[in-house]
């Protein structure tokens, strides 16, 4: 998330029609760029990287966190939501950027509807691409967080769908969001909501610490659904509540979905 | 040097109009990290080297907004001048020397990390974070950590044909420095293995020497030796930026 | 006032490792002249330009610009030209006034002097109502005109042109060489490469024509078009039948023959002369066209056909 934030961030200075211009490139370069796959794939070693640092490096100098009535390591407490930022952050790098570019600057869309496609076909198409993504992030985060002993293979296996739904969710609300999107200056919100999310949401300590005002806030917000569930199920605390986050992600699904397609229908075949 | 003043001139004419795009990763994203580690994880930690986390972190963020802001801007930015506006290019057909254009281009990154340092260290204070009057040297550690990376990055922008590089870059060094190079936790606690990976950062360095300055404690490893190891950096990149701009605007 | 050429070369060569792109020219340009390069793409015309601009360094040979050595005082001789590239290179993240006021800082001219300079170019190129706009939304041809605004900026000795009219519309194009005529008779030097006839017939006093990297033909239009080809071209077709065909049985018309794929030319003195003897021979083209000989018609004869891309 941060690097997706940090390369665009260099573009900071640049007009709209130069970052299209850069965009451009890109699109070709998705083809011919020896670097492709690699960057898509360096993708999956930044949350890595973070759990590495702030879990293990911070983690040291920090005792447990109790969860429910179990004492955790740090790094086991900030294993699962480094996971389910990744399966969000997989998922939105499709949905926005990718997606938007798509949508707006090559036409992708307007050529598939041409043929007997519908506007919902294309949401799904494009959703079910997004999450494939993110799932290649979080399943090889499983095998990382299995390897240094962050959890056991049972409970990733419960975790894996978990996030299978937290990119859904994600994907989905960002597809709609992309169709709301005036230009590229609008992606500085979209990284600046996602990266406030990334800070605080339970993500590196418990939201029970925050001033119950703040607490209530963040209990509003997409991403603490998220770790809220990854976490239960890959430490193997489960609870009641967690049915309400699974609720919260299915609406997210659903929602961003009915927006995206109403959406695109309304631009694509106006 | 009035050829780098006018190309400084075009710099800062652009960022006039472009100024509020920078502000959530100049000014913004430092202060979020200091609340989200610095307080919400600290509260979990003791006291690091007799600190307490937040005192402990706040010199080693601001290095690091430093060394982001110095590698973002002498990335996109610069390949973007050589590929696609072709701005350099147009440079080259009046009495600027190629001199004048890294000159003048790392004497904006100069001011936005002067600005944005400065910034950082006023909220720094208001969290109670500075502990000794040699804090005021810090902004002076953040221009020459910046000039360490700025001067080499730009080099490497601007011999690259491709912007892919870039993601690779910021995956593979900038973050892992971000991470690892001692602004959230002691060097001395990563495997001895990697250590020397931290030691080659320029951030290590500047961590190091902000930390001293705002603590009041000596560095780890004598002055001279961060301060003249940034130098190094800063000559050399900036010797291979000469060379680099030369070969792409040669024909 | 001093005669000094603005331009000396000698035997000037430019290579790219095995690849001779100027292969050893000569050329002088005056003061107040209008100079054109012309020749096919790959001629070596912009390898040249970009010598004289001083952003290429010469091979072998020697060259002064304003009488100065490009390679010791690059700098200072940029500073006295005005260069339009063959690419637009204005900087989009500013507004096409910013354009002219920012490159008038490059060349030290003060911000009021340059704010004056950029208002009046503006005027010139008949950009004034776009001023405070960016860059990207403007056509091909005000682009084209801002840059060469920008190259007005430092009020050059030399104004430097590669290719300006290339990609451009009719009108556009008419536009364009009307405000480079008029820079022309207001006494500044022109130097520029096309591969337009028309263009190198409109604003050149003097021309060179390139081809592989060497001069093959040097002086004004009219003396290029009295010296390599004839008077008049007549212009034959011969409905279904090859022109090349007829190449044999109208051989000894005129002074030269020239079969295209749909039409045969036919150099001659006398236009008028050389049909009736064709007529006289017994042949009856579908069509015959006399008219008046052209740079191209000198152009084609010079490089030849199969170079033109």
């Amino acid at each position: 998330m941060v690097t997706t934030y940090a390369v665009v961030r260099g573009t900071e200075l640049s007009t709209p029609s130069r970052v299209a211009s850069i965009l451009n490139r890109n699109v070709s370069a998705l083809r011919s760029g020896p670097s492709y796959w690699l960057v898509l794939f360096s993708g999956f070693f930044e949350p890595v990287l973070y759990l590495l640092s702030i879990g293990v490096g911070v983690g040291a100098l920090i005792g447990n966190i109790e969860i429910g009535d179990k004492a955790l390591g740090y790094a086991a407490f900030v294993a699962p939501a480094m996971l389910a930022v990744s399966a969000m952050s997989g998922a939105l790098a499709e949905t926005t950027f990718n997606f938007f570019f798509k949508f707006k600057y090559v036409k992708t869309y307007d050529g598939m509807l041409a043929t007997p496609l519908k506007p919902t076909d294309i949401a799904i198409g494009e959703l079910g691409w997004a999450m494939l993504r993110g799932s290649l992030y979080t399943g090889c985060f499983l095998i990382v967080m299995i390897a240094m002993n962050l959890t056991t293979p049972f409970w990733a296996l419960a975790a894996f769908p978990a996030t299978m739904l937290v990119g859904l969710a994600f994907g989905a609300v960002g597809m709609a969001i992309s169709t709301m999107i005036r230009g590229w200056q609008d992606f500085d919100l979209v990284f600046t909501g996602q990266f406030a999310m990334f800070l605080f949401s339970g993500t590196f300590s418990p939201v029970q610490n925050y001033p119950l005002a703040v607490e209530i806030l963040i209990g509003l917000t997409p991403l603490y659904h998220a770790v809220e569930l990854v976490r239960g199920l890959a430490t193997g605390v489960l609870g009641w509540g967690m049915l309400v986050n699974v609720a919260y992600l299915a609406l997210m699904t659903v929602a961003g979905l009915m927006v995206a397609s109403r959406r695109m229908a309304k631009m694509l075949l106006a | 040097m009035a050829g780098t003043l006018a190309i400084l001139e075009r710099h800062l004419t652009i960022y006039k109009r472009n100024w509020y795009a920078s502000v959530f990763s100049s000014f913004i994203l430092p202060v979020l990290f200091v609340i989200s580690i610095g307080i919400g994880v600290g509260s979990y930690v003791g006291t690091v080297d007799g600190w307490e986390y937040l005192s402990y972190i706040v010199p080693g963020v601001l290095a690091s907004g430093a060394f982001q802001t110095a590698i973002g801007e002498s990335t996109f930015p610069v390949l973007g001048d050589f590929k696609w506006s072709r701005a350099y290019h147009a440079m080259r057909a009046t009495p600027l020397r190629i001199k004048d254009m890294i000159f003048g281009w790392q004497l904006y990154i100069q001011i936005r990390v002067f600005i944005a340092s400065v910034i950082f260290l006023v909220v720094s204070a208001i969290f109670g974070a500075v502990h000794s009057p040699w804090v005021v040297v810090t902004p002076l550690i953040c221009a020459l950590v910046a000039l360490a990376t700025a001067a080499p990055v730009s080099a490497f922008s601007a011999g690259l044909e491709n912007d892919s590089y870039f993601a690779l870059l910021f995956r593979f060094i900038v973050i892992p420095s971000t991470l690892f190079a001692g602004v959230f936790f002691p060097v001395t606690q990563l495997p001895l293995l990697v250590r020397p990976l931290a030691y080659a950062s320029p951030l290590w360095h500047a961590v190091e020497l902000c930390r001293a300055a705002m603590l009041g404690t000596p560095p780890p490893w004598p002055v001279a030796v961060h301060v003249g190891y940034l130098i190094v950096l800063a000559v050399g990149g900036l010797y291979w930026a000469d060379r680099a701009y030369s070969k792409r605007l040669k024909d | 006032m001093t005669q000094e050429p603005l331009i000396y070369a000698r035997d000037l060569v430019k290579k790219f490792g095995d690849f001779t792109a100027v292969n050893g020219i000569d050329l002088e340009v005056a003061p107040g002249e209008a100079f054109g390069f012309l020749g096919p793409n790959g001629a070596g015309k912009s390898s040249t330009m970009r010598m004289i601009g001083c952003v290429s360094t010469p091979t072998s040979g020697e060259l002064r610009i304003l009488g100065m050595d490009p390679v010791r005082d690059g700098s200072r001789i940029r500073g006295r030209l005005g260069v339009c590239p063959q690419l637009d290179n204005l900087d989009p993240d500013l507004t096409v006034f910013e354009n002219l006021t920012t490159y008038a800082r490059y060349f030290g001219i003060p911000r009021s002097e340059g704010r004056r300079r950029a208002a009046e170019l503006l005027e010139f190129v008949q950009l004034t109502e776009k001023a405070d706009g960016k860059v990207e939304p403007l056509s091909g041809g005000m682009k084209r005109r801002l840059t060469i605004a920008r190259a007005m900026v430092n009020e050059p000795d030399l104004v430097l042109l590669d290719e300006p009219t290339t990609g451009l519309d009719p009108q556009a194009r008419h536009l364009l060489w009307e405000r480079l005529f008029r820079l022309k008779q207001a006494g500044t030097t022109l130097v520029l490469t096309t591969h337009y006839m028309d263009e190198a017939e409109q604003l050149c006093d003097r021309l060179v024509v390139m081809d592989g990297g060497k001069i093959v033909a040097e002086g004004s239009p009219r003396h290029l078009i009295d010296t390599y080809s004839t008077k008049e071209v007549v212009e034959l077709r011969f409905g279904s039948d090859t022109p090349a065909s007829y190449v044999d049985k109208l051989e000894g018309i005129g002074d030269r023959l020239d079969p295209l794929p749909d039409r045969l030319l036919l150099y001659s003195a006398d236009g008028e002369g050389a049909v009736s003897e064709v007529h006289r021979r017994g042949y009856t083209p579908s069509s015959v066209l006399v008219r008046r000989s052209t740079l191209e018609d000198v152009f084609l004869i010079l490089t030849g056909r199969t170079l033109v891309d």
